[in-house]
């Protein structure tokens, strides 16, 4: 078995050894029971409503416009669950445990360092896809069976919300190696908010058309491209919705204007890249 | 090809110098102790040797592979000063741990044996969490010897230990010598150090100030007679005045029970030794 893998196995080991599973399965299953009720009550409390004279939104718009919002906050618990999973496993992965001791004894075996960081991410970035995936799904069959609808797309978001995990799976590795646990773990949620913060701005933006607004949400999705990818986890859900229907969905707090393009996917493999190369070269220069 | 090689080694932690230039050379199955105060640079010469720590300046190598290469870690066993394992695993689990990043394949063998040379046999299934300090520590110890090092670096291995710990830790080094294994050890207790060790080496503010075998850095201090009349101390005396000095009393008809040459014990010449620096 490669070292890699060795760490990896020895990490996962632990996330079942200490009940992180079990905690994590318990408050999952509170999540989803409450996502399940507010799903039933939406879709029971759901009428026709319209806009002066010009037009009435139908029952169909209705129980679509329901069904992409109840997906996007599925799919906004899910990420921050995914997320708060994700940081706690690897927000001390270097710098937490070489001050608990617990690395030395570790990184002076014939294991390269970047081995055994590569190790660490494999084995994070495994239980958080998993984890995140079965999530998704349950969200989509829970809207589905309150509402009897799926979204226009199912497997773009999904992997659009895994891949948005994934860089804040690294970017916590790569916090591990400089911050202290409290720091990192500090800073993850704060960028987390940040990102947020910035697709709201970008709806705000898009709603008031307000450029300089989306330009600078623009420019953070770039800097903190797992935002990037939840708006386009957002953009596929409601990406069969067309009309008023859609600019409604796109005016609320899970709407997306806009789609990414390729050239995003692209500079989100660059910036993995350059997290790895940076977590690596700390690594290999920090004194232990 | 020695065990460990030190040239010219320099740290410097910002305005901090750790070590400044020092020369250090252990053979194979040489046990070597470190000694020094609180900063002298005793942990940090160790760290560099097993590839923690990056030197500033100068070289160091252990089994002829530079220090911190995979080569030279493949070669070397060790126990920080400050270390822990996890809580959620097993001794044996440990040890299969280290077995799998060290390639050992000697498998359960390996950690039976090990387990029973630091008297751990009966805690071979309890969690590290369960464990006393002091059980750890044999732990330790045997986790550094996982895949039969040919250089051991021990930072302070008995400090959590009971005196019927640090018997069999001195047992298991001396067990280690005659093996080939090449041992650096660091610790504040200079007894334990002065009883096991082949040459002790003493540092101060990151340089070498004193080394050489116990018995050479130890003086002898005089000859001590416990006779009927009380204890005489004979301050100048050395071991070859016994005979005369027995001699004379007994013919001025005094009863002599005991006759011992005094030495100055390591922590002696240690504080001597840094009195002078």
């Amino acid at each position: 078995m490669s070292a890699t893998l060795i760490v990896a196995r020895h990490a996962m080991q632990e996330t079942v050894r200490r009940r992180v599973f079990v905690v994590v399965l318990v408050l999952t299953l509170l999540f989803l029971a409450l996502f399940t009720v507010a799903s039933a009550k939406a879709f029971a409390a759901q009428t026709p409503f319209g806009f002066g004279n010009e037009g009435q939104i139908t029952p169909g718009d209705i129980a679509s416009i329901t069904t992409v919002t109840l997906l996007g906050l599925g799919m906004f618990g899910s990420l921050f669950l995914a997320t708060v999973l994700g940081v706690f496993l690897t927000l001390g992965a270097v710098r937490g445990d070489a001050e608990r001791g617990l690395l030395q004894p570790l990184v002076v075996r014939p294991l390269g360092r970047r081995q055994f960081l590569l190790g660490r991410f494999v084995a994070a970035a495994a239980v958080c896809i998993v984890y995140g995936t079965l999530l998704y799904a349950a969200v989509l069959v829970i809207v589905h069976q309150a509402g009897g609808q799926w979204p226009g797309h199912v497997v773009g978001p999904g992997a659009a919300l895994i891949a948005a995990v994934i860089i804040l799976v690294a970017l916590s590795l790569l916090g591990s190696v400089f911050l202290s646990s409290t720091a990192n773990g500090i800073a993850m949620f704060m960028l987390y908010g940040a990102g947020l913060v910035a697709g709201l701005l970008a709806s705000i933006g898009a709603a008031i058309g307000a450029h300089t607004v989306q330009t600078i949400a623009h420019d953070i999705a770039i800097a903190l491209p797992f935002e990037g990818f939840y708006q386009a986890g957002l953009y596929g859900l409601a990406s069969s919705q067309a009309g008023l229907a859609r600019i409604i969905i796109n005016l609320g707090p899970f709407g997306a204007p806009q789609a990414v393009g390729v050239t995003f996917y692209f500079w989100a493999a660059v910036y993995l890249a350059l997290a790895a190369v940076a977590a690596t070269v700390g690594f290999e220069r920090r004194d232990l | 090809m020695t065990a460990l090689e030190v040239r010219l080694l320099e740290k410097r932690y910002g305005a901090v110098v750790a070590l400044a230039g020092v020369d250090l050379t252990i053979a194979p199955g040489e046990l070597v102790g470190l000694i020094g105060a609180n900063g002298a640079g005793k942990s940090t010469l160790m760290k560099i040797a097993c590839g923690l720590v990056r030197p500033s300046a100068g070289t160091a190598t252990v089994c002829g592979a530079p220090a911190g290469s995979r080569a030279a870690r493949r070669g070397l066993g060790y126990l920080a000063e400050l270390f822990r394992f996890p809580g959620w695993l097993t001794a044996a689990e440990v040890l299969a741990l280290h077995q799998r990043l060290a390639g050992s394949t000697r498998g359960r063998t390996e950690r039976d044996e090990l387990l029973e040379l630091v008297g751990l046999s009966d805690a071979a299934h309890r969690r590290v969490e369960g464990m006393s300090k002091g059980m750890q520590q044999r732990l330790g110890i045997a986790q550094a010897l996982i895949g039969d090092p040919k250089l051991l670096l021990l930072d302070e291995p008995t400090s959590a230990l009971d005196p019927a710990g640090r018997r069999d830790v001195r047992a298991l080094l001396l067990g280690l010598r005659t093996r080939g294994i090449a041992v650096l050890i660091n610790s504040h207790l200079l007894g334990e150090l002065e009883r096991v060790c082949d040459r002790v080496v003493i540092l101060a503010d990151g340089c070498v100030v004193a080394a050489g075998a116990p018995k050479e850095l130890t003086q002898t201090g005089g000859v001590e007679i416990q006779t009927g009349n009380g204890t005489w101390r004979f301050p100048h005396a050395a071991r070859a005045d016994i005979p005369q000095l027995v001699s004379e009393l007994v013919s001025d008809g005094v009863d002599i029970y005991e006759v011992s040459v005094i030495r100055s014990t390591l922590e002696d010449a240690y504080l001597e030794t840094l009195e002078r620096e």
